[in-house]
């Protein structure tokens, strides 16, 4: 179970992720996007998941990841992520809820380039009973 | 190249004609190493079956990405996309040796300028895979 006290937390990200060229091409071919000027819209998951894993896996949160499967996502993109930009993720348990066993956990992080916010993202993950 | 009309002409219940994204097992660790989303439930058959999934399953998140081009293909690009949010409902079940389907199609449901947002339908095999899918883009 979560330790509902985690719930409202924002957890600062320590690390920093620069986006290069070459890992926009390799997201963006995948789904056959020709244009890798900017990345996809759905490219800041590579980082929000972890880091979402990290934090929810933390003994202080204590939630069961290897029993997560991913109920809902959502993006609101400010400016598409672009190559040179070095993001930083900041994490906060929005909501929680337990519903006939499953835990429901809403986690929002906010992606940052150079104190710009750039990517809000929200992603509801399930854990099985 | 001129635009006549753009956006302008796009009015609520215009429907975004589908199209089929076909998947298989190599897109599958395409999407692994680029995403570096490396669950086995999306690679490893015998893993899959353990832990009581039909077989491999593609990512939500491919499924995700896949909408995405093709709702940024039709609003000029993927720079065009301001909101996109979407349920996972069902897996979308990738066998071995076989490509399967992702059919995508969309809805305009509301125009505001240039924009728009957008109700869309991913299919797999018949069955709704993604629920709940909304974007908003601003057309080009």
């Amino acid at each position: 179970m979560l330790n509902p006290d985690s719930v409202g937390r924002t957890f600062p990200g320590a690390k920093s992720f620069p986006v290069t060229a070459s890992e926009i091409a390799a997201f963006a071919t995948v789904i056959g996007e020709e244009d890798l000027t900017v990345a996809p819209p759905t490219f800041s998951i590579r980082i929000s998941l972890e880091q979402s894993q990290e934090l929810l896996s933390d003994p202080s949160v204590g939630l069961d990841w290897s029993r997560v499967v991913h109920g809902d996502q959502k993006f609101e993109v400010f400016r598409p992520i672009i190559a040179g930009d070095v993001l930083t993720c900041s994490s906060t348990i929005e909501n929680y809820k337990a519903v006939a066993g499953n835990e429901i956990v809403t986690v929002r992080s906010d992606l940052h380039s150079a104190g710009e916010l750039v990517v809000s993202t929200w992603s509801t993950l399930v854990v099985r009973a | 190249m001129v635009h006549i009309g753009g956006a302008r002409m796009i009015k609520v219940g215009d429907v975004i004609a589908e199209r089929i994204f076909w998947i298989d097992r190599e897109l599958l660790k395409k999407y692994a190493d680029a995403s570096g989303d490396q669950n086995p439930i999306h690679q490893d058959e015998a893993f899959a079956k353990s832990v009581g999934l039909p077989n491999v399953i593609a990512h939500g998140m491919l499924t995700m990405a896949l909408a995405g081009k093709f709702i940024s293909d039709w609003a000029g690009g993927p720079a065009a996309v301001k909101e996109f949010s979407a349920r996972f409902t069902k897996p979308v079940i990738v066998p071995a040796g076989k490509e399967v389907d992702l059919t995508v199609s969309a809805t305009v449901a509301e125009v505001d300028g240039a924009y728009i947002r957008l109700t869309i339908s991913a299919t797999s095999d018949g069955v709704k895979v993604l629920g709940m899918t909304k974007a908003l883009v601003e057309k080009s």
